[in-house]
């Protein structure tokens, strides 16, 4: 301190010569832990003097103490903690984010503008029908827009997601032989299905027929034939299959089952490869269902929500959930009264809001851009498999849909796994894409690009991958010890799993 | 398209790489008769400006969503939502993440699951949560798969009548497939609105499986919870609680204290707007002895490689992608970006201004209740109630139409899912609605004869 004329008191300490740095605290701490007694992040509504406090109005038998261990914060607080947890986070926006069959294609921000409408947003569902006609002909169109595009001939947008059409279709499948007075307990599926078919099956009461694919990798006609007999209900294809390969014998496969009376279900997850190339209508399937959030742009939200429409052929119309949209003289309503209909999936008409996004999206590409998209995003997968076939083989000779399966010899050469192969690709800013799926490629990664990726993308992608791929035969345990640049390194899953700590509590005193 | 970045010597580039001519070629290989004869018969693709004018049309249509005063509830409610819960979920690094599979890219969401389901426990005063399901409806339908497996020997599923519609047929839908179940509906009783206690004791026996309850229920009533579980455990089976109303649950007793066993609900108030009916989320809460039989996605607590505190996807081997045909569900989402919405909603709410906001609702309705009752319009039921009550007139049809015809949305007419109540109205209050408005209700109701 330079002497001055008077006295002059330090009431802080000097500072140190060079501020030491401090280290950002490791994690962001929970939101029950940055609460503090008393602070509140909403004023309460307006309560005019003298009226009795609800829990009086009640009676204290019917209301509970006070929420112990709630948190208690300014609203700048919690949005502060709420963005930094976003930091902490890969995104589509952010990242490449090649996940197999989940489509991280860019969703459109237009489309959460439009959701959020007050004309949309702020409608009841249970307000007259003639007061939200607007959001029945967007549902109308949205339902004709899907039918061309499958080539199927009644849509339904009631399921709340991709599962949620998987058991849809699979109970009308169960209705349909019902009415005919047949009972069939059997579903035929894939080796290469996605987890939720069989889990579908089961909820749905049918036993699970598992059908082989071949070396090639997909499904034999003749196989079908062997497996298809008077107990079949129903087959579940998804076309690409999960090795991205689109069923060359789907059409003799369909003919198989309908031979025999049973259905083919046509899972919809692998769309985004068919826009404009085949109609799963013109395959042969009998009932299809899509995923608005992966074919058709909605976000995926960290895991939904999503929505998943399905569609059908004539003869299974009357089964589709309820409710039903209806054109009459006087507009369009909801049918509730249908006899054969399988019932009612979940409260009210579906997750309408999805359904907005995914319009927008349609309207924006068109039919021609639609068409273009699937072409592009095959044209993707097929440019990253040709470009890493030496150090990523694919799992197949077949031509790639919209996404490829490649293996590695990392594991014998290196002792190096696929999942830390997946690691070590978030230290270059990239998602992995989805590992160890499908079943029957050992160790395989599914990579799908999507068409909204640039070409300068995929080649870092491919840049980052090989490099990988020569640490792991120089250092292993570089590759080994990833990640290194995320907010935490390798996560202890199976910690979680042996001890399970599922929600905060407060320390014991 | 403004979407995709391909220059055309990007194209001529990646064609070259793949060896092919044209774009056309990568889909030759598609069996010819199967493939596409004609071009997708839609609309060529628009600019942004004419997409946005097109739907601002169509969302303009729905006078419905601004041009009334409503008072419709029915399981979907009108309530603020502060716009720092939008402000968050509009991240993209939240909106556009997947589900977090990948621990060490997704700690945002997992924490923030991790949040939500301490937030679901404190709420329900259970001991663990999902991280979230479709809607109430569905996750009520999965909180009776799940007591099957508990109790795979029983076969009776006992609804209550008073539970609401959509939920009792979701449920039977669910269980469509169990050709043992059996499945009964408890009466209401019709003075209070309530279920009917001495009618449940009756079917409280050796071959219950569980009893669902509306808490409240489909006529707004506060249904006798505890006693209805006390009833379901004496008789060994499972006591399931559907609240569509969340809010009730800053106020009300919550189900874990009244010794409900699965306490499941529809999280739309928290945060979300009505969205004409979805998405919204829905929770299931229950202990800890049962949480291997819970459908649906966990996160845990765990420790990175340096010690650090992480978070992840935990006990998976419930679950679809792991389990497949012996899976606890098919579900495959936590409906999560609104899950993240309630968690914010919730955070903001905090320890008192939930119990606030619910309180304020209580003294709402009950003020809307006077008022119609000094205009000569009466409540059906007698039993307690939380921002809904059902009220008595003549004409359901030509009430709700006197009062559209005033700009007013005054409720819904509940004779088409009861017939026995055809003559009623479920109107329904909130912090949205002004005490000053609720004369014009009353007359608009009472003018109909």
């Amino acid at each position: 301190m330079m002497a001055t004329a008077g006295k002059i008191r330090h009431i802080t300490p000097a500072p140190e010569p060079t501020p030491r740095r401090i280290e950002p605290v490791a994690g962001v701490p929970l939101i029950f832990e940055l609460s503090c007694d008393g602070r509140r992040g909403a004023d309460g509504p307006p309560r005019p003097d003298g009226v009795a406090r609800g829990a009086d109005i009640l009676g204290r038998e019917l209301c509970r103490e006070d929420l112990a261990g709630f948190p208690e914060l300014s609203e700048p607080q919690v949005l502060r903690h709420f963005l930094r947890l976003s930091q902490l986070n890969f995104a589509q926006a952010l990242q490449f984010y090649p996940l197999g069959s989940c489509t991280m294609k860019y969703n459109p921000v237009l489309n959460e503008e439009m959701a959020a409408l007050p004309g949309f947003a702020g409608l009841h569902p249970a307000a007259p029908e003639h007061l939200a006609q607007g959001a029945l002909v967007l549902m109308e169109r949205m339902e004709a827009t899907l039918a061309e595009i499958t080539g199927m001939d009644a849509v339904s947008l009631a399921p709340a997601a991709g599962a949620q059409g998987e058991l849809a279709g699979l109970l009308m499948i169960r209705a349909f032989h019902r009415k005919r007075k047949e009972l069939r307990h059997k579903v035929i599926i894939p080796d290469t299905a996605h987890g939720t078919n069989p889990a579908s099956c089961t909820l749905a009461g049918f036993q699970v027929v598992v059908a082989k694919s071949n070396k090639r990798g997909f499904l034999e006609a003749a196989e079908i034939r062997r497996l298809a007999s008077n107990d079949v209900a129903a087959m579940m294809v998804t076309n690409p299959n999960t090795l991205g390969i689109f069923e060359p014998e789907i059409r003799e496969i369909a003919d198989a089952l309908h031979e025999t009376g049973a259905l083919l279900y046509l899972d919809g997850a692998n769309m985004n490869a068919l826009l404009g190339v085949a109609k799963p209508g013109a395959t042969g399937a009998d009932i299809v269902q899509l995923n608005l959030h992966k074919t058709f742009s909605t976000p995926h939200g960290g895991g939904g929500p999503g929505a998943g429409p399905i569609g059908v052929k004539r003869r299974l119309e009357p089964f589709l959930p309820m409710p039903r949209l209806m054109r009459t003289a006087d507009g369009l309503r909801f049918d509730t009264d249908r006899a054969d209909s399988i019932g009612r999936l979940r409260s009210y008409h579906g997750n309408f809001g999805m359904l907005v996004r995914a319009y927008a999206y349609v309207l924006a590409l068109g039919g021609d851009g639609l068409a273009e998209a699937s072409r592009l995003a095959i044209l993707g997968a097929n440019y990253v498999r040709k470009r890493l076939e030496e150090k990523f083989p694919s799992a197949t000779s077949e031509p790639s849909m919209h996404e490829c399966v490649l293996t590695h010899d990392l594991e014998k050469r290196a002792g190096v796994s696929t999942l830390e192969i997946a690691k070590r690709l978030l230290d270059f800013g990239i998602h992995p894409p989805t590992i160890y799926f499908p079943l029957v490629v050992a160790g395989a990664l599914m990579i799908e690009p999507t068409e909204t990726e640039s070409r300068e993308i995929l080649d870092s992608f491919v840049a980052a991958l090989e490099k990988i791929y020569d640490e792991a035969l120089d250092d292993p345990e570089l590759v080994k010890g990833a990640p290194y640049s995320t907010v935490v390194s390798r996560v202890d899953e199976a910690e979680a799993a042996r001890h399970p700590i599922l929600r905060w509590q407060p320390k014991e005193q | 398209m403004r979407f995709m970045p391909h220059t055309s010597s990007d194209l001529a580039a990646m064609l070259d790489v793949v060896g092919l001519e044209n774009l056309e070629q990568l889909v030759e290989h598609v069996p010819a008769e199967l493939r596409a004869k004609a071009a997708i018969a839609i609309d060529r693709g628009r600019s942004e400006a004419e997409v946005a004018r097109e739907i601002s049309k169509l969302a303009g249509i729905n006078s419905g969503a601004s041009e009334f005063t409503s008072y419709l509830g029915g399981g979907y409610y009108n309530h603020y939502v502060p716009a720092a819960v939008r402000a968050i979920t509009a991240r993209a690094e939240f909106a556009t993440s997947y589900t977090p599979y990948q621990a060490e890219a997704s700690q945002g969401t997992t924490q923030a699951i991790f949040e939500f389901q301490t937030l679901i426990t404190q709420l329900t005063a259970m001991e663990v949560a999902n991280a979230g399901m479709y809607d109430g409806a569905s996750a009520a339908a999965e909180a009776v798969l799940m007591a099957h497996r508990l109790k795979p020997k029983r076969t009776l599923v006992a609804l209550a009548r008073a539970l609401w519609p959509d939920y009792r047929a979701t449920i039977r839908t669910y269980l469509s497939s169990i050709e043992e179940i059996e499945i009964l509906e408890v009466p209401f009783d019709s003075t209070s609105g309530a279920t009917d206690l001495a009618a449940f004791e009756k079917i409280a026996n050796e071959r219950l499986l569980c009893v669902v309850t509306g808490y409240p229920n489909a006529f707004g009533v506060i249904e006798p919870l505890g006693a209805m579980a006390a009833m379901a455990r004496r008789a060994d089976a499972i006591a399931i609680s559907a609240t569509a109303e969340s809010l009730a649950l800053g106020l009300l007793k919550p189900p874990g204290e009244l010794g409900i066993d699965i306490a499941t609900g529809e999280g739309q108030s928290f945060g979300l707007p009505l969205q004409f009916g979805g998405p919204g989320f829905g929770y299931l809460a229950a202990k800890m002895a049962q949480v291997r039989q819970l459908p649906g996605r966990l996160v845990g607590e765990t420790r990175d490689r340096d010690g650090r505190r992480a978070f992840c996807l935990t006990l998976a081997t419930r679950e679809q992608h792991i389990r497949r045909e012996r899976a606890t569900s098919n579900i495959c989402t936590n409906h999560s970006l609104c899950a993240l919405a309630a968690t914010v909603y919730l955070s903001l709410m905090g320890r008192g201004g939930l119990r606030d906001l619910a309180e304020r609702n209580v003294e709402l309705a009950h003020e809307a209740a006077t008022v119609l009752d000094g205009a000569g319009i009466r409540r059906r039921f007698t039993g307690p109630f939380l921002n809904e009550f059902v009220i008595r007139v003549d004409d359901a049809t030509k009430a709700l139409r006197a009062a559209e015809a005033r700009k007013i949305l005054a409720g819904i007419a509940l004779g088409r899912d009861y017939p026995e109540l055809s003559d009623t109205i479920l109107t329904t209050f909130t912090e949205m609605n002004r005490t000053d408005e609720f004369a014009r209700l009353a007359g608009a109701l009472a003018g109909v004869r």
